[in-house]
């Protein structure tokens, strides 16, 4: 079997502070093929974004430490020089932020910020970067890009920002692309543009996408792949179709429940998650989600509150909790028949 | 941009025109006769009126006002000096010479001393800050921020006499503090003006040193500064285009404002270094009852403070396109 492209091994991110170290990420290992979607869902203060902060090296030197393995196509992510990260962000591997108006500088005009980019990465002139600014403008849907192009992000709409932002991070043809909650932010219709734009950009250069999101419905439209995080860890993969049809985890089955379905009837309540995400400077023992599991009773001798659930994966699917599948099978019926229709 | 510098003028124009009467109302609240004192000691009652009204203080007080105010546009005439002509800010009660030539012939001390040891505070201030803004957390940024907080605590009369007896009579480094004319001899000018300058400059130092440090820590954690790293843009790309870009605008706004406020006089540094600027000259026109000395130096020093805020928030509008003029 060839190698992947993307090829995440037992990665921990460890934040040191002043009360202990905070386990942001704690044993996380995924892979990505080119032209492929991973969605990677989760609540906030799952390590989700922390996760692909990492992988890009933005994380902050000084009270961050990486463990594990980041491959991308072959070349070692952790153990690489800030020069050489420098020469891959924005290039091989680009990433798209949550809020847009914060995250372009307010004090540089669209066309400047992207052509910045491509300059530093090929070396053009800053007439071929404008040139190719208003290029990817235009590729990305906005109209009138050689006038956009001279704008201040203040000058730009939500959804229009946005649409620059996806811009910049492709103005070089990245081969993996993370998007950070995109479209969080956005009002359903320009989101739905923003995705649809996504998956056509996607088609067309075949890029890897790790599509960040605490929303399944996000997670329905656009992904092939979906890992479930939970504390730091892994705690439900597969493709699509099985983790949001048959969820094999407690925590999937409780973001499954706890969101509104449109051709359902209308007087069902949502069933939301008790409790609040757990702290990860002290985390809880055994299966971190236990305290909040409304199965954890189920398993026999507390295994729950003691033991870490492994997580194994046969061809990719794999779910880590303690229950036995047949269990599973009874206990997530009532869940399972009121979703899949 | 034109509507904007009408309406900041005519503004400025009121503020001046409210501080000047301010001036002149306290002036009289105190129980003190400007005429008896010019009078001499042997004052009849008849000298006492004369010298009253040669001193055109002798009509009521908004008649005078309006006397200093039309001096001001179209000029003066006085009996016992002559004519004044615009912009007249009268004679002075104490030397009888006009109180413009006065000012003219200090302000030049008092802006040496404000420009020079703005550079030095800049440059020592705004590079100290952004080294501990780098070195976060690091022995460097510990450094720096508590000699800044020692340094912004010193006082300058105790800084000044300490650093004239060591730099200039123990250790015979620099010149004693006095002003020569750059227009005469720039090299003595900067000479003979160093010691105040670094005096003066020395608590203002650590005063941008913190305020650069806390802007430049601010910049650094926002969002466009994390995004333009995920470009792929080098650490020092990213420091000075895009973090010191967005701490520059506060530190500029409150640049202008001390810089106006340095150039209406420097009271203490001048009078601890006995240099002859506006700030010596507002304080013994104030002790000597010179109501239109006083008035003169008020109108310079809020004048200076006025146009640099116009200025400030003409170049925000500058570095920050969110801002707009009008």
């Amino acid at each position: 079997m060839s190698t992947p492209f993307l090829s995440v091994r037992d990665l921990k991110v460890h934040f040191s502070t002043e009360d202990g170290v905070v386990k942001a990420v704690d044993g996380l290992s995924f892979d990505l093929e080119k032209g492929k979607t991973l969605g990677i869902v989760g609540e906030s203060g799952s390590g989700k974004s922390v996760t692909n902060m990492a992988i890009l090296g933005l994380h902050d030197r000084r009270n961050t430490a990486l463990d594990g393995e980041i491959l991308l196509d072959g070349k070692e992510l952790i153990t690489a020089t800030e020069r050489e990260l420098e020469q891959l962000r924005g290039n091989k591997m680009s990433m798209i932020f949550q809020d847009a108006l914060a995250s372009l500088s307010p004090y540089h005009t669209i066309g400047a910020q992207i052509g910045e980019t491509y300059r530093k990465h090929t070396g053009a002139s800053k007439k071929e970067a404008r040139a190719r600014a208003v290029e990817m403008l235009g590729k990305v849907g906005i109209p009138q890009p050689d006038v956009r192009v001279d704008e201040y992000p203040h000058q730009f709409s939500g959804g229009m920002r946005q649409r620059a932002m996806i811009a910049m991070a492709l103005v070089c043809d990245p081969e993996l692309l993370i998007a950070d909650e995109p479209t969080t932010a956005l009002d359903v219709t320009v989101q739905a543009q923003i995705m649809d734009l996504l998956k056509d950009l996607q088609q067309e250069f075949g890029t890897a996408i790790i599509f960040i999101t605490h929303d399944l419905g996000v997670i329905a439209d656009v992904a092939d792949d979906v890992l479930v995080m939970y504390g730091g860890r892994c705690v439900e993969r597969g493709t699509k179709k099985e983790v949001l049809r048959t969820p094999q985890h407690p925590y999937t089955l409780g973001l499954l429940g706890s969101m509104p379905s449109l051709d359902g009837p209308v007087d069902v309540p949502l069933n939301p998650i008790p409790g609040s995400p757990p702290s990860l400077l002290n985390p809880p023992t055994g299966c971190r989600f236990h305290p909040r599991c409304a199965f954890a009773e189920k398993v026999a001798g507390g295994r729950c509150s003691a033991e870490r659930p492994a997580l194994e994966v046969v061809d990719g699917r794999g779910s880590a909790c303690h229950l036995t599948s047949g269990q599973k099978r009874e206990l997530f019926a009532d869940y399972a028949s009121a979703r899949t229709h | 941009m034109f509507r904007f510098l009408v309406r900041r003028t005519l503004g400025a124009a009121v503020i001046l025109l409210i501080i000047s009467a301010l001036v002149f109302v306290l002036f009289y609240a105190a129980p003190r006769d400007p005429a008896r004192i010019a009078c001499g000691k042997v004052c009849t009652p008849e000298t006492l009126e004369l010298v009253r009204k040669n001193l055109g203080i002798a009509d009521p007080l908004p008649v005078q006002y309006w006397e200093w105010l039309k001096g001001l546009f179209v000029g003066r005439d006085y009996t016992s000096f002559g004519r004044c002509d615009a912009p007249c800010l009268g004679y002075s009660f104490q030397n009888r010479e006009p109180v413009l030539d006065t000012i003219l012939d200090r302000f030049p001390t008092t802006l040496s001393l404000a420009i020079g040891s703005s550079v030095v505070y800049l440059i020592f201030g705004i590079g100290t800050g952004m080294l501990a803004a780098v070195k976060q957390g690091k022995a460097l940024d510990k450094i720096a921020s508590s000699a800044s907080l020692i340094a912004s605590s010193m006082q300058i009369y105790v800084v000044g006499v300490l650093a004239t007896y060591l730099l200039v009579d123990q250790w015979h480094l620099l010149d004693r503090a006095n002003y020569t004319p750059f227009t005469d001899n720039p090299a003595q000018w900067a000479q003979g003006l160093l010691v105040p300058w670094l005096v003066l400059s020395l608590i203002w130092t650590a005063n941008y040193t913190r305020m650069t440090r806390s802007q430049m820590v601010e910049a650094l954690s926002e969002d466009y500064v994390r995004t333009a790293r995920a470009k792929g843009l080098s650490r020092r790309t990213v420091f000075f285009r895009f973090a010191w870009r967005g701490a520059m605008g506060p530190i500029i706004t409150i640049f202008g404002l001390d810089l106006g406020m340095l150039l209406g006089g420097a009271i203490i540094t001048e009078s601890t270094f006995s240099l002859q600027g506006l700030g010596m000259l507002s304080v013994k026109a104030v002790s000597t009852n010179d109501l239109p000395m006083l008035l003169g130096v008020v109108l310079v020093a809020a004048g200076a403070i006025v146009v640099f805020n116009i200025i400030v928030d003409a170049v925000y509008a500058l570095i920050d396109p969110r801002v707009r003029l009008a």
